[in-house]
């Protein structure tokens, strides 16, 4: 027995109580949909979970009308504060059914459940909390004396933080005085079905919270729906792109994170162990299912041979298997389709002529798995260099000097997000002033935070989430 | 007997230069009464092109100056324009029809204008900027940056007011601009440009167009190094279409609107910055 064998450890499904079908979340109240329902299937054993609704064009007129009525007959009129009180009770809902929900995610995504219990379930708890206290603050915002709210807000979320990303879209918008009507992606349905039983448990007016499931044929609806007001999107930029040209013209509000190709740049004086460490949650967090993954490592020619040979090491310690068992570092990926891009774009890695190393692990017999992988001698002409993987695959190319670091980072037509390992604090903050990235972390990867703007430059998308600016977007500003 | 006037040749500006068209087409500004004023340059594809790369190459240079530079040189502007109050009111008098008094309310506020928003050059940031109390060892801090290059359609009723309206809070916050001046009224532009060519604006950073806005817009809202995309104007084009252009790399896009002067403005075409510092332990 090495010390790498373990127990299994798996989490208790116990305390979920699921429904064998769930319907569509409409002015208060669960109901069929007009489409033909599909399955949600855990993506670890590809068994079915739940049969989810699909909405149609008529369900989503539906949601909309109901996010309507809601917002002019009793949201718009609710003082700040009964809307943070809400908040408030919806923020104590999630941290009482925290570990239910932590569990659900895990079983519908496929991330490891020290993930979903220690990263998204408690951020969601305080993204609502954050903005349950900006609804009765709103004249603070800096858009001047009472800001008004836009409206009905259209939101369509991705698969990768099913629940972390329903609640970034929704408690800004409610806070600001919005009613919603949210399409979660068709794999991961499942928490925002459960987030709309809290909804009702906290006894929210019905129709300000609808939640309508289904795949892009009800995503697209929903987005060019006339009586929307708003449109968030989180997703892939080709979508966004579709989003931002089938919105042109329409006034509509447009709020976009798309993708990613974020630079994780290390200097020869960074704090080695920090930097792997960080290099390893950048890429390998979530099995690279993050759109600001740091997806391509710049490390220093001088220190390149040590910081490879470490990740290997380092990787060749990760637990790849059951989502739910608490020693898990890396799940399974959320979906056929998913892997099967991953596995292409590794393909194209190894025939571009990039170095392919793979961690060995024992992959499960049924599910959607790809092992911990690093590309060596990567250059930037290559599509694992250009093109988001959305996996647990990294890219490493070298740099010699901060400025062949910074033209290498910033050439992507992406912007999300950056990294920077350094010991030195004035090469930090001149690097950072150069990327072209939304969010930048120096010494540490992938934090997140509800007070702490996110969002990207260039093709990442438009528009900040979390913070002071995440609730300015839902509101009308004094412009122009 | 009166003397002879010196007319004006009126071209474009790209890159600090005053070049004719490469297509070497002009056409005919008139005055509001219909009689010849001058022949104003007809910019082609490929100057919008030209005027892209020299906005791009001046993006480094404008962005990386002090705050308080770009606001030092953006006044510089209004003390200019100030001296030449009188060859702006003529040229809105003749170009317009204006009245004199007209005229001159219109230079006086764009003046006045240009003042107010270089003033914020070195304050936007502190007011859309952030510290941000995150749970954990971290200093985090949010600041806004230029997008780049912004392409802009100036409103086409106006001579100047208009044209410095949209131009001037873009370059606050060091992103460099093309615009597309008003079709009918261009010699204000033109003659903005050269004060901009005598004040301490580097070259580049401000590039003007004239000539057709519905074919110029459409190479500028395709253009895939142009990062933004100011439609004030283009209320009479198909500016639906621009907007959709423009979508291909996500430009951030003013639809067309009145336009007076705004924070929000200056932050339309700017982008949030979040850095993480991590605190060290003690």
């Amino acid at each position: 027995m090495t010390f790498l064998d373990y127990a299994p450890a798996p989490e208790s499904q116990a305390v979920l109580h699921l429904r064998d079908e769930y319907g569509l979340f409409i002015g208060g109240e669960f109901r069929a949909g007009g489409g033909t329902p599909f399955a949600s299937i855990n993506p670890a054993t590809e068994k079915q979970i739940a049969m989810i609704a699909h909405a149609n064009e008529a369900d989503v007129d539906a949601a909309v009308a109901a996010a309507r009525k809601a917002y002019t007959t009793t949201w718009s009129k609710l003082s700040g504060s009964d809307r943070g009180k809400y908040l408030f009770r919806i923020a104590r809902l999630l941290q009482e059914r925290a570990r239910e929900l932590a569990v659900a995610e895990s079983l519908d995504n496929g991330k490891p459940i020290k993930e979903s219990r220690d990263v998204d379930v408690p951020l969601v708890a305080a993204w609502f909390f954050y903005y349950a206290g900006w609804a009765d603050k709103l004249d603070h915002v800096g858009l001047g004396a009472s800001p008004a709210p836009r409206g009905v807000a259209a939101q369509v979320i991705p698969w990768n933080f099913p629940l972390l990303m329903l609640a970034w879209k929704i408690a800004p918008a409610l806070a600001a005085g919005n009613t919603v009507v949210l399409k979660p992606a068709e794999t991961t349905s499942l928490t925002a079905l459960l987030f709309a039983e809290i909804v009702q448990q906290a006894d929210l007016p019905p129709g300000v919270v609808n939640i309508i499931t289904g795949a892009g044929d009800s995503g697209v609806p929903l987005v060019g729906h006339p009586d929307v007001d708003i449109v968030a999107f989180t997703g892939s930029t080709p979508v966004g792109r579709a989003i931002a040209k089938s919105t042109a013209g329409t006034r509509k509000k447009v709020i976009l994170e798309l993708g990613g190709k974020a630079a994780n740049i290390v200097f020869d004086d960074a704090p080695i162990d920090q930097a792997i460490e960080g290099i390893v949650n950048g890429i390998f967090f979530n099995q690279g299912h993050v759109c600001c993954a740091g997806s391509r490592l710049l490390v220093q020619e001088s220190v390149h041979d040590e910081v490879v040979d470490r990740l290997k090491a380092r990787l060749s310690t990760l637990r790849l298997g059951d989502p739910l068992d608490k020693n898990t570092d890396i799940g399974a990926i959320n979906s056929a389709a998913q892997l099967e891009r991953i596995r292409t774009l590794s393909d194209v890695g190894e025939a571009e002529g990039a170095e392919r190393w793979t961690a060995a692990c024992e992959i499960p017999a049924n599910g959607f798995w790809f092992a911990p992988t690093i590309f060596d001698n990567v250059s930037t002409s290559h599509r694992i260099a250009r093109e988001e993987i959305f996996g647990p695959v990294l890219s490493v190319l070298t740099f010699r000097t901060p400025a062949e670091a910074i033209a290498k980072a910033n050439n992507t037509p992406y912007g999300l997000s950056a990294g920077i390992w350094t010991d030195k604090g004035s090469r930090i903050l001149a690097v950072a002033d150069q990327l072209r990235a939304g969010v930048i972390w120096a010494n540490t990867f992938n934090r997140f935070d509800p007070s702490s703007p996110f969002g990207g430059y260039k093709e990442s998308g438009y528009g900040r989430e979390g913070g002071r600016h995440g609730i300015a977007a839902y509101l009308q500003g004094a412009t122009k | 007997m009166s003397r002879l006037a010196v007319p004006k040749t009126y071209k474009l500006y790209i890159g600090g230069a005053f070049p004719r068209s490469e297509s070497g087409r002009t056409y005919e500004i008139t005055s509001a009464k219909g009689a010849f004023l001058a022949n104003a340059a007809k910019a082609s594809r490929k100057d919008a092109r030209d005027a892209v790369v020299a906005a791009r190459a001046a993006v480094s240079g404008w962005s990386g100056a002090t705050a308080y530079n770009r606001g030092q040189v953006l006044y510089r502007i209004a003390e200019l324009l100030e001296g030449r109050r009188e060859q702006f009111v003529a040229e809105i008098v003749d170009v317009e029809g204006a009245s004199a008094a007209k005229a001159t309310a219109q230079v006086d506020a764009a003046i006045d204008r240009w003042v107010w928003y270089a003033g914020w050059a070195d304050k936007y940031a502190q007011v859309v900027g952030n510290a941000n109390p995150v749970a954990g060892p971290y200093f985090n801090i949010s600041v806004p940056e230029p997008s780049g290059v912004v392409a802009i359609v100036a409103p086409q009723d106006s001579s100047l007011l208009g044209l410095v309206s949209v131009v001037a809070p873009a370059l606050v916050a060091g992103n460099t601009v093309v615009v597309v001046a008003s079709q009918r009224l261009p010699l204000s532009a033109i003659s903005l440009s050269e004060v901009l060519a005598t004040s301490d604006v580097p070259k580049g950073v401000v590039n003007v167009l004239t000539g057709s806005p519905a074919e110029i817009t459409p190479w500028l809202a395709s253009h895939a190094d142009v990062n933004g995309l100011d439609l004030a104007g283009a209320g009479d084009l198909d500016w639906v279409d621009l907007q959709i252009a423009a979508a291909d790399t996500l430009k951030r896009v003013l639809a067309p609107e009145e336009v007076g002067q705004s924070l929000g403005r200056i932050t339309a075409f700017t982008e949030t910055k979040t850095v993480w510092h991590t605190k060290g332990l003690i």
